[in-house]
């Protein structure tokens, strides 16, 4: 099996990977990792003209503290995400996710731009993103803009990034005092991508009342979805077992997973249910209230 | 983008210049940008102990430690390794002996057929040199990504096991 032929560029400098990724009259990939695209490459379902390999922006590599979160650079590993002190005590949500990220050898390999610019509705990290409210930052040659990540997925494998574009930063809100998360997901086999899962952050007041609630889902549909219905029965309540079930259903009605040999709608369906009550239980008990 | 053209109507390859030190040994090379790095450390540097499986990162068969962490080595291209290390099963005996980690697979008879070993022992072997202490649990996670389809996995954490307290 080999990859159709292409032409291998291997920029040393954002700028001149930029300049490459300007040129609309070839049709560029780039490469970050290479945990799905050489794959798809090996099977020929992705053959481009040229590789724009930026394993060489070792600046795009990086977590760092801000006040209010933190900034993790596009070409930062999960293995460096998993291990990271930050990630887990600013935002633990992240950190669980990245456990979850198949096995040792592709963690050592992906990376955080990488998995985002995929956007595979199956992958832990953009539902994780997702559920965190996290902020890209894309560049070109015209400049750098942010985008929320609310505006960032459009269906099957397909973002709102520009071809010229390259995510070079994503910022996640740290997580609150009285908030908690949690990420749940089940699959066949460790490592495989998921049948269903959920990404959840809840944040709560001193009373211990719900302020804010987000979940979102892990394969339901062709792209990382929130689940508004169930979010909208949790806000302004106190979560007890009850309130929990009707949220967790509530999120199960609103998923549209596809059958596949892996698992039926139905069944991913009431995976994904249970999966969010189990992270909605957990993210409660994690805030202390 | 412009509208790509079909993969047999594309220009000649341009061979690119790699230096990759794999075992110790650096090696020059002129690559095809499309050679995967089990390629081409299987037929251009003739080291076959590295086994190929499902060629789209599936099995872990192909492990092999790049900059001393396991990768697999399908989901890379050769010219990704340019001044990079590599090591391979071949670097595990030393002086016609075998390291502590492939005694133990011996022993333990951690291999039948032994098309995963290669990959197994490269994924395990950086852990059993940390000299970490591991539970049984930590060592079927850290084999996760390799398949093994004739042995049983109980025999591989045996052995592991066995490395690490030996």
């Amino acid at each position: 099996m080999k990859p159709a032929s292409f032409e291998y560029v291997a920029p040393a400098t954002v700028p001149e990977a930029l300049h490459l990724l300007a040129d609309d009259t070839v049709d560029s990939k780039v490469l970050a990792g290479g945990q799905s695209l050489i794959p798809l490459m090996n099977l020929r379902l992705a053959a481009p003209e040229r590789l724009i390999d930026i394993n060489n922006l070792r600046d795009l590599a990086y977590i760092r503290d801000d006040i209010n979160g933190l900034h993790i650079g596009a070409m930062t590993r999960h293995t460096d995400v998993l291990a990271s002190t930050s990630v887990r005590q600013m935002t633990p949500l992240l950190h669980e996710a990245a456990g979850f990220v198949a096995h040792s050898q592709v963690r050592n390999r992906g990376t955080l731009g990488g998995t985002l610019a995929h956007a595979d509705a199956a992958a832990e990290i953009p539902v994780a993103l997702l559920a965190s409210n996290a902020v890209i930052t894309a560049r070109s040659i015209e400049g750098e803009r942010q985008i929320s990540v609310e505006d960032f997925f459009q269906g099957y494998f397909s973002t709102t990034l520009r071809a010229d574009e390259l995510i070079v930063d994503v910022f996640l809100p740290a997580m609150p005092p009285h908030g908690g998360s949690a990420f749940n997901e089940f699959s066949r086999r460790r490592g495989d991508y998921a049948i269903g899962g959920a990404a959840v952050v809840l944040v709560f007041d001193d009373q211990g009342i719900c302020e804010s609630a987000r979940v979102a889902l892990l394969a339901a549909g062709p792209q990382p979805v929130r689940a508004p219905a169930s979010e909208g029965l949790l806000v302004g309540h106190r979560l007890d077992g009850e309130l929990i079930l009707a949220a967790a259903k509530a999120a199960a009605s609103s998923a549209n997973p596809v059958t596949s040999i892996h698992g039926s709608a139905e069944y991913r369906r009431a995976v994904i249910e249970e999966m969010v009550a189990r992270g909605l239980r957990e993210a409660t008990q994690r805030a202390g209230v | 983008m412009g509208c790509a053209k079909p993969p047999n109507e594309r220009e000649s390859k341009i061979m690119v210049k790699v230096t990759i030190e794999i075992n110790d040994v650096v090696h020059d090379a002129d690559v095809d940008p499309r050679l995967l790095l089990c390629d081409f450390l299987r037929h251009d540097v003739r080291l076959t102990g590295t086994h190929v499986g499902c060629e789209q990162g599936s099995c872990g068969a192909c492990t092999v430690l790049f900059d001393e962490l396991p990768v697999r080595s399908c989901t890379m291209l050769a010219v990704q390794a340019d001044g990079h290390a590599v090591r391979t099963v071949e670097s595990l005996a030393r002086d016609g002996g075998l390291s502590k980690l492939q005694q133990s697979f011996t022993d333990c008879h951690a291999l039948q057929c032994g098309f995963c070993t290669p990959g197994m022992l490269m994924t395990l072997t950086p852990l059993v040199e940390s000299g970490q202490r591991l539970s049984d649990a930590e060592i079927r996670e850290a084999i996760s990504g390799n398949l093994c389809r004739c042995t049983g996995y109980q025999q591989i954490v045996d052995a592991t096991r066995h490395a690490l307290d030996g």
